[in-house]
């Protein structure tokens, strides 16, 4: 047999051939042109009901998590809030999944999926909970799994977080592919797809998605049967996009339309996510910036050839939050609540935390998920490893916070602020990426009325800005 | 220097990509070092540290690698005492 070229252009120009061979979906039956596609036919396809994901998710022990009122944190927010204002904050308690995250929802359906179609494992490349989640649902359903993390940087150090999860992917039976800073990872799984044969279980897929619309669902039915209402905000830790867009659509299946669907990621502008040295000066590894961003202004980015998470479709605001300000509120949901969780799964209470000041008491905000805490994935171990890595760390206004040099913890809870994202600047980001894509001058009328839908927006403004951006080309000629 | 058993759990290292085989959109930090993988698994022969080994992983798989650690450790903990987390919640009215 001929031996395969490993090197990177080679296994890079076989991309295609191996999602298909590794995933059994044609991206081709749905894709219409660079850069639109059927989505909710390909979504409708993965063949699963709402009723299917949630016995499939039943038997490996994910969903029907409990939701939580946390009344002395809401107290505490009403006590510094306008008269009449502090809305009551829910939380969704996702560290009660096997694995101990949402993950588990994500890895669930894939699972099963690579199981009935005969594969012998199922890979996954992730530095996050996913990783975890992929080795755990897989154990149950009898399946081998590789998992590829950016573990260490050059020097060999690793970030305690994400030890911590390559720890609990080997406790799951899983391999673990441990690798330092660098995009190729990508390419790594390419070729460990090739290798093996196995199932890949990228986050991306809409067997991913699928999963976590249990999420929504479950959020619609708990809060209607214990408060007799809809949520009013919905509030959701924002990375790749698969938790916003699995939530958010959960939520509209249950006929929960005015539920406004905000997103949050840590601020950590300024640092590079490729970069060597900027590696160990980052405190959060998911839930920020540097993927919450980039994934909202074009989401085919990823390791399958058109990603089913699509959050600005569902977003309707886009809250930034300082790592000091995720640390606080860390620490208040331990000694107020009484529950230690991890901190990145927190990242939406601190975000809660600003938007119930705005809202009226009557309202209700549901912090849509929680992860597991421990040894590497606690507050106090990202802020002693921060310390050691040359950040200062200290107490004060967030607003002073400086990504990759300081952290400045709350003194208060008057000084957790947040910061709001303009969403038509996004949508724009989103617009000038597929420009990039696929010039203007070939869009036809539905690559338009996709575009519209993606950034949830109507088409008279998607023209509106091709018209403007058609001629600011002009005038540059 | 002292031969590891066949059947030893070990960490191995391999450089999947050197500088100037990766990928071309790098930041300048990182192009500058290799794209290294590290790998534990239970030593097939009996080796010395350093030497290229082969290793069979938790799901079976076998692996070729440098021999880097005997018996590698799971060592990250709660970190040092920060002092200014103490604090936060006794503090809020509650």
């Amino acid at each position: 047999m001929k031996k395969r070229d490993l090197s990177y252009d080679a296994v890079m120009g076989r991309k295609n051939e191996i999602m298909k061979a590794s995933l059994g979906i044609d991206y081709e039956d749905y894709i219409q042109s660079p850069i639109a596609f059927d989505y909710e036919r390909m979504m409708a396809e993965t063949g699963y009901t709402h009723e299917d994901v949630i016995r499939i998710q039943h038997e490996t022990k994910v969903g029907n998590t409990p939701l939580f009122e946390l009344h002395n944190l809401t107290r505490a927010v009403r006590g510094i809030s306008p008269p009449g204002k502090g809305a009551r904050i829910l939380l969704k308690d996702e560290a009660a999944n096997a694995s101990g995250s949402f993950k588990a929802r994500r890895a669930s359906i894939s699972a099963y999926e690579a199981a009935e179609k005969g594969f012998a494992g199922m890979i996954s490349a992730t530095s996050g909970n996913y990783g975890a989640a992929v080795a755990s649902q897989a154990a149950q359903r009898g399946l081998k799994a590789i998992i590829l993390q950016e573990v260490f940087d050059s020097r060999g150090v690793g970030q305690p977080e994400i030890i911590e999860k390559g720890r609990a992917c080997e406790a799951y039976g899983a391999e673990v592919l441990k690798l330092t800073v660098g995009p190729e990872l990508f390419y790594l799984l390419l070729r460990t797809l090739e290798e093996t044969g196995f199932f890949n279980a990228s986050l991306y897929t809409p067997f991913g998605i699928r999963g976590v619309e249990s999420l929504g669902l479950e959020i619609a039915y708990q809060v209607r049967t214990d408060y007799g209402k809809e949520p009013d905000a919905v509030v959701i830790t924002h990375a790749g996009g698969g938790n916003l867009t699995g939530t958010a659509r959960g939520l509209l299946a249950a006929g929960c339309e005015s539920s406004r669907i905000v997103a949050c990621s840590v601020d950590l502008s300024g640092l590079h996510m490729a970069s060597d040295t900027d590696f160990n000066r980052k405190s959060f590894t998911t839930g920020h910036t540097g993927f919450g961003v980039p994934f909202a202004t074009w989401p085919d980015r990823v390791d399958v050839p058109r990603n089913a998470a699509r959050s600005l479709r569902y977003m309707d605001e886009y809250q930034l939050v300082t790592q000091g300000e995720v640390f606080y509120a860390t620490e208040l949901l331990t000694k107020l609540e009484g529950l230690e969780r991890g901190p990145a799964g927190n990242t939406s209470l601190a975000a809660a935390m600003t938007l119930s000041r705005q809202m009226d008491q009557d309202q209700i905000i549901v912090v849509q998920e929680t992860e597991y805490t421990g040894a590497g994935k606690h507050q106090n171990s990202q802020l002693s490893f921060a310390r050691e890595n040359g950040i200062e760390v200290r107490r004060g206004d967030p607003a002073e916070n400086v990504p990759g040099e300081s952290i400045v913890i709350p003194e208060r809870l008057e000084q957790v602020r947040g910061k709001g994202q303009d969403m038509d600047s996004l949508r724009l980001s989103y617009l000038k990426n597929a420009v990039r894509h696929y010039p203007m001058e070939k869009w036809s009328p539905s690559d338009i009325e996709f575009v519209a839908a993606d950034i949830n927006k109507g088409e008279s403004w998607v023209r509106q800005q091709m018209a403007e951006m058609q001629s600011t080309a002009e005038a540059d000629h | 220097m002292e031969k590891i058993k066949a059947g030893t759990w070990v960490e191995i290292e391999k450089i999947i990509l050197q500088p100037e085989q990766r990928a071309s959109t790098l930041p300048e930090d990182t192009k500058k070092v290799p794209y290294v993988l590290k790998v534990n698994g239970f030593l097939l022969e009996d080796a010395e540290l350093g030497a290229i080994v082969s290793i069979r992983t938790l799901i079976g798989r076998e692996l070729e690698g440098t021999l880097k650690t005997v018996n590698p450790s799971y060592q990250h903990d709660f970190g040092k005492v920060v002092p200014e987390l103490l604090s936060i919640g006794l503090e809020e009215d509650a």
